[in-house]
């Protein structure tokens, strides 16, 4: 999967989580500050982007996550060795 | 406010005693119910039976909730057979009493592991298909030791009192989605255990009691159904003690 499509993907599921437009949820769009998503809106929005693409991402490796662009990153680097299977 | 007839519980140790009685109670209200247990299948079947000829839904499903892939197991299965989890009731307990300057680790370990890890662990599972839903219903089973200490229960009570730490705080996280969490502390209730307990230690029980005499698993069961219904939306980490007045 391209990385285009993962962030148009990560990007639909977040603007329907976050219940905001999509076009605000661009990559550089900060969680905290652009989205105006608090801890839980954000452990679902995980949960929610597990369940679309099928990966886990361990609650540490969203530590460092602040922008949708990151999110998008961690579930393209989870996506990678199915890919290649 | 949700349609409860779609509803689906589960009740950990549902087998026999309080958690059989709000088994039963749930079925009753309406509620499809996942009748869980660990080592008693003719139990829950019994159970699942009884709460059937009544008019309702009850489905035995088998459940250890010390272990991670047997609780992702029973979701798994109710969620294919009844629907999506909406009300736990984190009923699985155990209790072996002894006093601590002799009490064995397994035994603390096994304790903590089933009455505290094992209802956070069903909570932590629940709480995706709650969130989704934007209402659930979870009811812990403390106890009245988890607020008074016991002579020969540090483990019991230790347990208990944690799961009513755990109460507080995850109703604080979840009751803008709508779920409620709370704990019912019971006091002293005909049970299996209570009945094996000497005629001696049972008249202490019933004079430490202002009720003067035991609470059934049905006069618990009702307080959980309470809390398990739409009339409980506003309350949500409450400790809430059944107790005859024994820790009033």
């Amino acid at each position: 999967m391209e990385i285009t499509e993962i962030q148009e993907r990560v990007s639909k599921i977040l603007a329907e989580n976050l219940s905001v437009p999509e076009e605000k949820v661009t990559p550089e769009a900060r969680f905290q500050e652009d989205l105006d998503a608090d801890s839980l809106d954000l452990v679902e929005a995980v949960l929610a982007l597990e369940e679309e693409f099928g990966v886990s991402i361990p609650e540490e490796e969203m530590e460092g996550v602040r922008t949708v662009g990151q999110a998008a990153q961690l579930v393209a680097s989870k996506l990678e060795p199915s890919t290649q299977a | 406010m949700s349609d409860r007839r779609a509803s689906v519980a589960l009740v950990t140790g549902a087998s026999r005693a309080i958690g059989r009685a709000t088994a039963l109670a749930l079925a009753r209200s309406g509620l499809a119910v996942a009748v869980g247990y660990r080592s008693d299948p003719e139990g829950a079947e019994e159970v699942a039976a009884k709460a059937s000829a009544d008019g309702g839904r009850a489905l035995p499903i088998s459940i250890d909730v010390t272990e991670e892939k047997s609780i992702e197991g029973a979701f798994t299965r109710i969620e294919s057979e009844l629907g999506t989890v909406r009300v736990l009731v984190n009923n699985a307990g155990l209790s072996k009493d002894g006093l601590a300057v002799r009490y064995p680790t397994e035994a603390w370990d096994a304790t903590v592991n089933t009455n505290l890890r094992g209802a956070f662990l069903c909570s932590r599972r629940a709480l995706r298909g709650m969130l989704k839903a934007r209402w659930g219903r979870i009811v812990n089973i403390a106890s009245a030791a988890a607020l008074r200490g016991n002579s020969g229960q540090s483990a019991y009570s230790a347990s208990k009192a944690g799961l009513v730490g755990m109460t507080r705080s995850m109703a604080r996280e979840v009751a803008i989605r709508g779920i409620t969490v709370n704990a019912v502390c019971p006091g002293f209730v005909e049970s299996k255990i209570t009945a094996v307990a000497g005629d001696e230690l049972r008249q202490r029980y019933i004079e430490m009691t202002p009720a003067g005499r035991f609470g059934t698993p049905e006069e618990i069961a009702g307080v959980i159904a309470f809390l398990a219904g739409p009339e409980a939306s506003y309350v949500t980490g409450a400790i809430l003690s059944v107790d005859g007045g024994l820790t009033a």
